[in-house]
């Protein structure tokens, strides 16, 4: 038992995550300068290569789009009391839905094609989502077991179907040919091009819009829609709902559809937006930087895209930093990275506690 | 002879409630001393202060004389304060020894702390006739048995101040008389007894001295025999309180819900209630007494649709309740409301906005939304008015619903499922940690339902209530009715014998 930490709301969104992400980062400087290394200049390099030029930002917006979708898979079925990791998995069949619509339908022109192609991703990470989900509602198996197990199934699945059935014949690389070209979700650079405004190329695309949207809608689902309202129940206190007749198994699979699906999202930007087909691994570990997201942006789409925008920082200007400053690998960046995750996440306790003891002093002292 | 204990000048506030204000108390060495006081008025509060849950803002504590800091609970036990919570903090699985010695072992392996612990509980069994098993199963354990265990614990670790939280509320009338025998032997022997309680007539029959706390003020402090119980109960609310509402006699009309034949096996194959046939006419309160855990809350459960019953049937207004319509979903539309037993678990959902607690079971009502989307306006608009119709305080319906104190739950519950005109009403312990002032509110306000017509089934494990309330009294006992009595025609004692078991035909 514990006293009630009562904060001011921009106190509890705001100030703490903040302090979260500084005290992340002294500590990230001095693991830097534990190596030997100038955390100074590394921080300089971080930040000038991830938001200092156009072409940098570009790339860092292109990640932020990938970390909105697997953070707010996670944040779905969180609301309803569920842990899923299996947005890698989930974003992976997604991919292989995007190619079998895409290359099967090339015929249609792009504004029918483009939407037909996300709803395929949304329906295969749905599909793959559901069944982990079916076997949590119906038969208790336990949702973090069943999701890592589904992303290695998802994971040989693809390299079997791209080694021996969706590979072209004459190529010996294990993907498929590319999609159709008016299948291309638009890069940013050539939609400004057509304003006549010129912005640096980069992988960043029009995906970026539907990750916005796809963040309002969430927040409208979760808050403001009665399915929303009956996940949270769900999640929040499952004999209510079996008081209030709200079956606590459906809402486990229909959240787990709505998680599947938004993590195809990633595939969408990564396959429709910059790759143009299906390959191994594109979704590159993102699935579980969704689980960090989600974490750290309370399992608020706002709190999501802004720790999606950290991350996406983090992802650019890390791969900067490891190309400047080389003592500093890629690895080290992943370090970084752990840090943050563990300061927001794991310890955000501290400083709440510690922020509403300064709180609860303050209003002692007005009265 | 320097108090027990002394509190002096205590504060402690929670955000912008101040739970405690400049409260003292003393309580002398050697004596029971009650606390009495609205849920909210800071009883618990000043309790977790005393046994080191929380710090206070300001203010000393004095144990035996010595000013002391209590940071922990552990510096409480070191202080020789042993607290009885109301909700055992027990293993079930573990033997009576085993649960005493928990986070008192004395040492990596237990052998020797259990031989001492063994030798301790026969001296304290000898010295305060706290008899019992000492290798039996905790689970199997009586709640009134399970409830001396945890005594046997705080004494094991030294108390000599003793803490308990509301004791009677699980136990049944004869328990309960054991319970008091048990307390006045201890303060025979020198222990000091705290007794937090919202029972007036336990406060009378046992206390040396009561306090009274009102809105996180300590209001009085009175030697019991100076006092009586309507006294007290203007103490607690500031204001006049009838303590039990009158009701008009009226004839009951048609039977609104019969239930026949019905049994609920538990997910462990347990029995819980066995062939329970009654039936419940149109303005008619139907009380169900009974020790808590004798399958009263498992019937409950099964008339509102919550849980598939093994065996039998419901019938509302004369039809036939099918399986494939019995869930608590279809149980609404039907005109079945229910006011779940337990706030937290069920009647809530703590962690919501007032607002949004105030739908649950009703999400999908179209009027409250358009479309999928539900209109939030309309929610607070609609609560705000009922909390000024049910005088809900704070009158804050974006407040977090576990804010509010346990009175002002239960009227936004009542108010959910009153408001929406019940035919029948299933209503699980209406007045569960709440105060006085509210309980007058309840009762009226269910009596002016039966007025109206509704059907009334109320489980309560206050006898009291149970009497004041219903017309007809069913008591349960081990998931079977063992009787059936008109409220005017029985009495406490004869309903205490069926609530033990003793049926009809054994009488």
């Amino acid at each position: 038992m514990s006293a009630p930490l009562d904060l001011p709301k921009w106190a509890d969104t705001v100030l703490v995550p903040a302090i979260s992400v500084v005290a992340a980062f002294l500590v990230a400087g001095l693991v830097v300068l534990g190596i030997g290394e100038n955390p100074l200049s590394a921080t300089r390099y971080l930040i000038q290569g991830s938001l200092g030029t156009g072409e940098g930002l570009g790339f860092t917006l292109f990640y932020m789009t990938d970390f909105i979708f697997v953070g707010l898979a996670v944040a779905v079925a969180y609301h309803a009391g569920l842990f899923n990791i299996g947005g890698e998995g989930q974003a992976t069949l997604a991919g292989l839905g995007i190619a079998l619509v895409l290359n099967n339908l090339t015929f249609l022109p792009g504004f029918l094609l483009i939407p037909l192609g996300i709803l395929g991703a949304a329906a295969f990470g749905a599909a793959w989502a559901a069944v982990p989900g079916y076997l949590q509602a119906k038969r208790g198996s336990h949702i973090v077991i069943t999701t890592i197990m589904f992303n290695w199934l998802a994971s040989v699945l693809i390299v079997y179907l791209l080694v021996n059935v969706l590979r072209e014949p004459q190529s010996m690389n294990p993907e498929t040919r590319a999609f159709p070209e008016q299948s291309y979700i638009p890069f940013m650079h050539d939609v400004f091009a057509a304003f006549g405004i010129e912005i640096p190329a980069s992988q960043l695309n029009l995906t970026l819009v539907v990750a916005l949207a796809a963040s309002y809608f969430v927040w409208l689902l979760i808050y403001r829609s009665r399915l929303g309202y009956a996940i949270r129940v769900v999640g929040s206190n499952p004999t209510a709902a079996v008081y209030a007749g709200i079956s606590p198994a459906r809402i486990i699979i229909v959240a787990m559809v709505i998680s599947g699906a938004l993590a195809g999202g990633l595939a969408v930007n990564e396959l429709m937006g910059y790759q143009h087909r299906l390959l191994l691994e594109f979704t590159s570990g993102y699935g579980f930087v969704g689980i960090a997201v989600a974490l750290m942006g309370r399992a608020h789409p706002v709190g999501i895209i802004l720790a999606s925008l950290l991350f996406g920082i983090l992802y650019q200007g890390g791969a900067e930093l490891a190309f400047e400053q080389p003592a500093i690998t890629r690895d080290m960046v992943v370090v970084i990275g752990g840090i943050i995750i563990l300061f927001a996440g794991a310890l955000d306790g501290l400083f709440r506690r510690a922020v509403a003891h300064l709180f609860t002093r303050q209003k002692l002292a007005r009265a | 002879m320097s108090p027990a204990i002394e509190l002096i000048a205590i504060n402690k506030s929670f955000g912008a409630v101040h739970a405690n204000r400049d409260v003292n108390l003393r309580v002398e060495r050697g004596t029971i001393h009650g606390i009495v006081g609205e849920n909210g008025a800071g009883k618990s509060t000043l309790m977790s202060i005393l046994y080191g849950f929380y710090e206070a803002d300001t203010g000393e504590i004095h144990v035996n004389g010595k000013r002391i800091s209590i940071r922990t609970p552990n510096d409480a036990i070191h202080a020789g304060i042993g607290m009885v919570h109301q909700h055992f903090m027990l293993v079930e699985p573990l033997s009576v020894v085993d649960n005493v010695m928990l986070g008192a072992e004395g040492g990596a392996m237990l052998r020797a702390g259990e031989a001492r612990a063994r030798a301790e509980l026969a001296r304290l069994a000898r010295d305060y006739g706290l008899e019992i098993d000492v290798d039996a199963t905790v689970g199997d354990l009586s709640v009134g048995l399970q409830q001396r265990v945890e005594i046997l614990k705080a004494l094991y670790r030294g108390a000599d101040i003793l803490i308990l939280d509301e004791p009677t509320a699980v136990l049944t009338p004869a328990e309960a008389d054991a319970l008091f025998v048990l307390l006045r032997s201890l303060k025979e022997q020198g222990k000091t007894v705290i007794l937090i309680t919202h029972k007036l007539r336990e406060i009378m029959a046992i206390t040396d001295r009561v306090s009274v706390m009102r809105r996180g003020e300590m209001v009085a402090s009175v030697e019991t025999a100076d006092t009586s119980p309507p006294e007290l109960a203007e103490l607690m609310v500031g204001r006049r309180v009838l303590l039990r509402v009158e009701k008009a006699d009226k004839t009951p009309g048609a039977p609104l819900l019969e239930v026949k034949d019905l049994s609920v096996v538990d997910s462990r194959g347990v029995v819980r209630v066995a062939n329970a046939t009654f039936a419940v006419r149109a303005g008619e309160i139907v009380g169900v007494a009974g020790v808590a855990g004798n399958g009263q809350s498992e019937l409950m459960e099964a008339i509102a649709g919550m849980r598939h019953p093994a065996f039998g049937s419901v019938r509302l207004e004369g039809r036939d309740i099918p399986a494939s319509e019995h869930n608590p979903h279809r149980m609404r539309q039907l005109g079945l409301l229910h006011v779940p037993e337990d706030r937290l678990r069920m009647g809530l959902v703590p962690a919501f906005p007032a607002f949004e607690s105030a739908i649950l079971g009703f999400s999908d009502e179209p009027h409250l939304g358009r479309g999928p989307i539900l209109d939030h306006d309309r929610l607070i608009a609609d609560l705000a008015k009922k909390m000024e119709q049910y005088d809900v305080r704070p009158p804050a319906p974006r407040l977090k619903s576990s804010k509010f104190s346990g009175g002002n739950q239960q009227k936004i519950v009542l108010a959910r499922e009153i408001e929406r005109n019940p035919k029948v009403l299933l209503v699980g312990q209406p007045t569960r940690g709440v105060d006085i002032g509210a309980i007058e509110f309840i009762h009226r306000r269910l009596i002016g339902l039966r007025d109206a017509g509704v059907a009334i089934l109320l489980v309560s494990v206050e006898l009291d209530e149970i009497m004041n309330l219903s017309d007809r009294i069913l008591t349960m006992c081990g998931g079977r009715i063992t009787g059936e009595r008109r409220a005017s025609e029985t009495n406490e004692q004869e309903l205490g014998l069926l609530m033990a078991g003793v049926t009809d035909e054994a009488a």
